[in-house]
């Protein structure tokens, strides 16, 4: 292990050390919990200057993995780590996210120890899943996760609790047990569970039936339905989303913000990461089926979106609603659809962030999530209804912040694969804007009616700090979009190279000629 | 520099004002954004043989996104058309900013209004400044942010929430086609900066790619999907509902954004596009059927409204109309002509509104006002001459510009066209009717508000009523003065390569009047068409005159001897209705019926069918996780897991 190869790895397990460290400890008397808060969030900030360092050193414009950590590991199984353009942005969401949660969760008080430890093993996990160049260690990593969010919903959560965290477990535990079978056979037929080599294996596409069906790419049509079926429910896609709404709703508001940040984007990213890449000739033939989910999801969430009375559920849906622009920009295979893909994701992880964050702002102090219970918040909080006017609008995708950019490039890509597509996703961009502003209007415009509001206090400094940086990334990469699409384009870049050396040239519009017309410009009233 | 500082220091003001109050001090938030405007309405001035000379210099600033071919600078694009837009902007902006300082001086929330001001300003230089269609697309939904905020400043009243709301929500629905547009826009020419996209437009003549489904013309498509954009923003017909209820927001708001600046971004947008209009004579035709039909549609609702906003709000939609169908048959320059001119007699008839609604303490329904004349004699004054240069009353500003609009529809020698000035000398005349029935009822005749109203009435102070005397003087002077530059002998020289003219248009015109373009065939119109709009202009006049100074009771008989189309206008026409019942209300059912159906009953009911088996087992597992060894129990599974996969592993 070189010294680069360190540094990654002491990003992914330093959350974990500190997460047992922190059950050691205990939390009982209220020193101790104080101590376990400022240990987390220590823990945490470190975790995410570590991670500045490492970007410091990461080279965009070289293609492959770097910090790489390649070492034998149990029963021929093997140890390896690394990171390349597309999985560098998501390490540093999930170090960078991390200390906002510990802050958001400075009021719990219940079992504080364990609540903030299980948090801070989740982190290590989900940094796993992204930096896992291992086909059984990303499994490893991918399902473990589960287990601390399942435990935060399970034990913290609201009153629905029970079930909320088996929905959530159930739903995705069936849809990844299909995925470890396709892995065993990857393995199996191989010889390898080595990523990068496994990038670079073409899996085979020759038609064959089974029971009479045809299957027509083969054993790639297979293998990618079965990563499909876990990284859908992941996404999650319409119509295996169900259970993100109600996880959501009984999750506490740390517990939400880590669930919408950043484990919404494992699945997008196992898209990335295996469908597209291993198998190219499937996601060629099935982008259409794709396409369909992601616009459905678009349009039939956002609608559900706009009757919702509870706060959670609205912004809940209104997530799946934009994963399907990921998706959608994910399998238009085009540099701009997957760029987007890949922005909006981390984009998503601000605002819906923030979203969550805002609705913990008055649920902990009204204790209640229905949007009817509100109304008038501007007069009472109006730094509160600043920032939440500020998530209300790039959640709509207003240009200038972050939720634009996303948007308008998974767009753009999808317009060049299919243009219904692109046209029916477009009326997205007006749907949001319904549910958006009519959740904002209700909650913070018009006068206060419900007496409980009219001692209602405005953010606290806390609360400030806390969704400060989340401000301040979902403006300026709002206005200053190359600063990230450039980190992770030209890994992009070379994904779809090798895409369409396996699948043929993009399908681009296809434009017929027409003659063309005379080019003699004449400006106006040009002589007499 | 100069020119990026034009368009930056309206932002620093917004910024100053919106979260620099606490130590500013609550004057301060006004007197900076107020006087930042002023500095930059003035560098707009001098600023403008700068632009015409600049002829489409681009001045970048940095990089906004790239990705593959798509790239995309933030930065300024000089030329003649930017240069004439900064102006009205600014100088319509300083205005409001100088009179809000009266006319809000008994609002709690002065701060956040100038912020307001200023950050709509800076968006809507950032639109008219764009070299490419994304920051174009930016300050397009910049002025909607800003206008949404602003419609609905009034948080606490519920009529302003739901008009800011219906404002931003109608405004999307444009946004949707243009942001196709963009889509198309690159997806063809592989570029989203003008000039790429210029240059390459006369090569696409004729030819067509599969949109839908169908095999469309690439230039007419684009064509109609950008002006789709231009509908919503300029509350063009059927995208018109927001404006009216936009008259929610606070009065020097309507005539900044909703009169003068914003509203007219659509038919910016048209002219911008010229060398793509050019060549797209389908969705030329159709600007100019819309335009032509929204001039006619505004016009009839607004003979019949109350309130004194709303007329003046369906006359801004109306004159709209007129500026888009003469852009539709190809005379950008009379469409901008008419921009420019309306900007000042518009902003000073809002104004205009404003101070009398001041004076009648936050009164607008014109039946409760009356005999205000000699009252209020300078608004007085003021609001007759706005309305003489509205209504085409020569010399003001309005004679030359609406004339011209009439004639180059009447040029252009197509149905379109003769569609266009068929309808545009209807309208001219409806339009002198409603702005004279708003003036006889409002300061003519009895005093029909309430006694106290009148008791307390009051001029506006200097700060209002000096603002209002720039307008005024543009509103008179406008027309003449710049008739030359924008339209006459001068224009060439004047709007540069800015606006283009294709040689295949002027050729058809060639044979008629051996001129190059539309705006020049129509100053060789024939008398009759010349003097039609004025007649007309006359006609409405004397018919306002009779039916609301000499007989007062004709109207009413009129009212109730047609009260199927008295109803009709008064109610718009029910777009309203019509909307609701096939818009809001079967996607409000359709989302319920998903929601509880599809999520509920279909795909929930077929989880919870599937775990029913599953669940009691793994409750018993749950009671221990809650026992307080969840993490003993986690690590066990962590460990599991692992040893799962290994052996799996192994074993295959």
């Amino acid at each position: 292990m070189n010294s680069e190869g360190f540094l990654l790895n002491l990003i992914l397990w330093l959350p974990l050390f500190g997460g047992l460290v922190l059950l050691w400890m205990g939390g009982g008397r209220e020193a101790e919990r104080m101590a376990a808060r400022r240990w987390s969030l220590g823990i945490t900030v470190v975790t995410f200057l570590l991670s500045l360092v490492l970007f410091l050193g990461f080279e965009p414009t070289a293609t492959g993995f770097q910090f790489v950590t390649d070492i034998d590991w149990l029963a021929g199984l093997k140890y390896k780590l690394g990171v390349d353009g597309i999985s560098i942005l998501f390490v540093l969401l999930t170090t960078g996210i991390m200390p906002l949660v510990i802050l958001a969760s400075w009021d719990v008080d219940k079992r504080v120890a364990q609540y903030l430890a299980a948090f801070l093993i989740l982190e290590t996990l989900m940094i796993g899943v992204f930096v896992s160049l291992d086909l059984f260690l990303f499994y490893l990593f991918f399902e473990a996760g589960l287990i601390p969010m399942f435990i935060i919903i399970g034990v913290w959560g609201g009153g629905r609790r029970v079930y909320a965290s088996f929905k959530f477990f159930l739903y995705t535990l069936l849809g990844s047990i299909l995925m470890l079978i396709a892995m065993l056979w990857m393995a199996n037929h191989t010889g390898t569970t080595d990523i990068e080599a496994l990038l670079d294996w073409r899996f085979p596409s020759e038609p064959f039936e089974v029971m009479g069906i045809e299957i027509t790419a083969g054993a790639q049509t297979l293998l990618w339905f079965a990563f499909f079926a876990s990284f859908a429910v992941k996404m999650p896609m319409w119509p295996v989303h169900t259970w993100l709404p109600d996880a959501h709703v009984e999750a506490p508001t740390a517990g939400s913000v880590v669930l919408a940040a950043i484990l919404l984007k494992l699945g997008g990213y196992g898209f990335l990461r295996f469908n597209l890449p291993m198998f190219p000739v499937a996601s060629d033939q099935l982008a259409t089926f794709v396409f369909a989910l992601s616009v459905i999801a678009i349009v039939y969430t956002s609608l559900v979106a706009l009757m919702q009375e509870d706060m959670k559920k609205l912004i809940a849906y209104s997530s799946v609603a934009h994963m399907g622009f990921v998706t959608m920009g994910i399998f238009a295979a085009n540099q701009q659809g997957v760029d987007g893909a890949i922005f909006q994701m981390i984009s998503h992880g601000f605002i819906s962030g923030a979203l969550f964050l805002s609705v913990g702002v008055i649920y902990d102090r009204m204790h209640t999530r229905e949007i009817a219970a509100y109304g008038g918040l501007v007069t009472r909080m109006p730094v509160y209804a600043t920032v939440f006017l500020l998530f209300t609008m790039a959640n709509v995708g207003l240009p200038g912040t972050s939720g634009f950019v996303g948007e308008f490039l998974t767009m753009m890509g999808a317009f060049k694969a299919n243009t219904f597509i692109a046209f029916v996703a477009a009326t997205g961009v007006i749907l949001s804007a319904g549910y958006a502003l009519w959740l904002y209007r209700r909650v913070v415009f018009g006068v206060v009616t419900n007496p409980a509001l009219e001692k209602i206090e405005d953010m606290t400094t806390r609360e400030i700090v806390t969704i400060a940086p989340l401000v301040v990334a979902t403006l300026y990469f709002g206005i200053d979009a190359s600063a990230m699409i450039d980190v992770f384009s030209p890994a992009v870049s070379d994904l779809l190279q090798n895409y369409h050396a396996a699948v043929g040239a993009p399908a681009d519009l296809l434009i017929q000629p027409g003659g063309g017309a005379v080019v003699e410009s004449a400006a106006s009233g040009s002589g007499h | 520099m100069y020119y990026s500082l034009i368009v930056l220091l309206p932002l620093l003001g917004a910024l100053i004002a919106g979260f620099g109050s606490r130590w500013t001090g609550e004057r301060m938030a006004q007197i900076i954004p107020s006087a930042i405007l002023v500095l930059v309405a003035i560098m707009s001035w001098a600023g403008l043989p700068g632009a015409i000379e600049a002829d489409g210099e681009f001045i970048p600033w940095f990089r906004w996104m790239e990705s593959g071919l798509l790239a995309v600078d933030w930065g300024i694009r000089l030329d003649t058309l930017t240069g004439v837009m900064l102006i009205v902007v600014t100088t319509v902006s300083a205005i409001v900013h100088v009179y809000s300082m009266g006319y809000m001086s008994h609002d709690p929330s002065k701060p956040r209004f100038f912020a307001y001001l200023s950050l709509f300003t800076f968006a809507m230089l950032m639109l008219v400044t764009a070299n490419n269609f994304v920051q174009m697309f930016f300050g397009w939904e910049g002025v909607g942010l800003a206008s949404y905020l602003l419609i609905g400043f009034w948080h606490h009243k519920d009529s302003a929430n739901a008009a800011s709301m219906k404002a931003f929500i109608v405004n999307r629905v444009g946004d949707f086609g243009f942001a196709l547009g963009i889509f198309g826009v690159f997806a063809i020419f592989g570029s989203l900066d003008f000039d790429v996209v210029f240059e390459q437009i006369p090569g696409m003549v004729g030819a067509t790619f599969s949109f839908l489904g169908y095999e469309m013309g690439v230039l007419n498509t684009i064509g109609f999907l950008l002006f789709v954009g231009a509908m919503g923003k300029s509350a063009q017909f059927f995208l018109h509902t927001w404006l009216p209820d936009a008259m929610e927001g606070p009065t020097p708001v309507s005539a900044l954004i909703h009169a003068a600046t914003m509203v007219t971004a659509g038919v910016f947008l048209v002219c911008r596009m010229s060398h793509l209009y050019e060549y797209a004579p389908a969705a030329s035709t159709f600007i100019t059927y819309i335009g032509a039909t929204t001039a006619l549609f505004a016009a009839t609702v607004g003979l019949v409204q109350n309130d004194i906003k709303r007329i003046v709000a369906y006359s801004t939609c109306s004159q709209l109309g007129y500026m888009f169908f003469a852009a539709g048959v190809g005379a950008y320059e009379a469409a901008m002509f008419h921009l420019f001119t309306h900007a000042f007699f518009k902003a000073l008839l809002f104004l205009g509104c404003g101070s009398v609604i001041h004076a009648m303490q936050d009164e607008q329904d014109i039946r409760r006002m009356g005999g205000l004349w000699n009252l209020i004699v300078p608004t007085y004054i003021l609001m007759i001459v706005g309305t003489m240069a509205l209504t085409g009353v020569p010399p003001f500003a309005g004679f030359f510009s609406k004339d011209m609009v009439i004639e180059v529809a009447h040029a252009a020698h197509s149905t379109a066209g003769t569609y266009a000035f068929a309808l545009g000398i209807l309208v001219a005349a409806m339009t002198a009717f409603y702005s004279w029935r708003l003036i006889f009822k409002v300061f003519h005749g009895p005093r029909n508000g309430e006694p106290q109203a009148y008791a307390h009435i009051h001029e506006s102070p200097p700060v209002m009523l000096i603002p209002m005397a720039v307008l005024f003087l543009g509103s008179i002077i406008a027309g003449a003065v710049f008739y030359s530059m924008f339209v006459g002998d001068g224009a060439h020289d004047f709007w540069g390569h800015s606006i283009y003219h294709a040689k295949e248009n002027y050729v058809l015109i060639e044979k008629y009047y051996e001129m190059h373009n539309v705006v020049h065939a129509a100053h060789y119109s024939p008398l009759w068409v010349k003097s039609m709009p004025f007649f007309a202009m006359l006609a409405g006049t004397m018919l306002a005159f009779y039916m609301y100074i000499l007989h007062p009771g004709v109207a009413d008989r009129a009212r109730r001897a047609n009260p199927g189309v008295y109803q009709f206008l008064l109610n718009k026409w029910y777009f309203d209705e019509l909307y609701q019942t096939i818009f809001v209300r079967p996607a409000m059912a359709l989302g319920n019926f998903f929601w509880k159906k599809g999520d509920g009953k279909t795909i929930d009911g077929a989880i919870d069918g599937l775990s029913m088996g599953i669940i009691p087992a793994v409750t018993s597992l749950y009671s221990r996780v809650q026992s307080g060894y969840m993490f003993h129990y986690a690590l066990a599974m962590f460990v599991g897991v692992a040893a799962l996969v290994s052996f799996a592993v192994m074993g295959g």
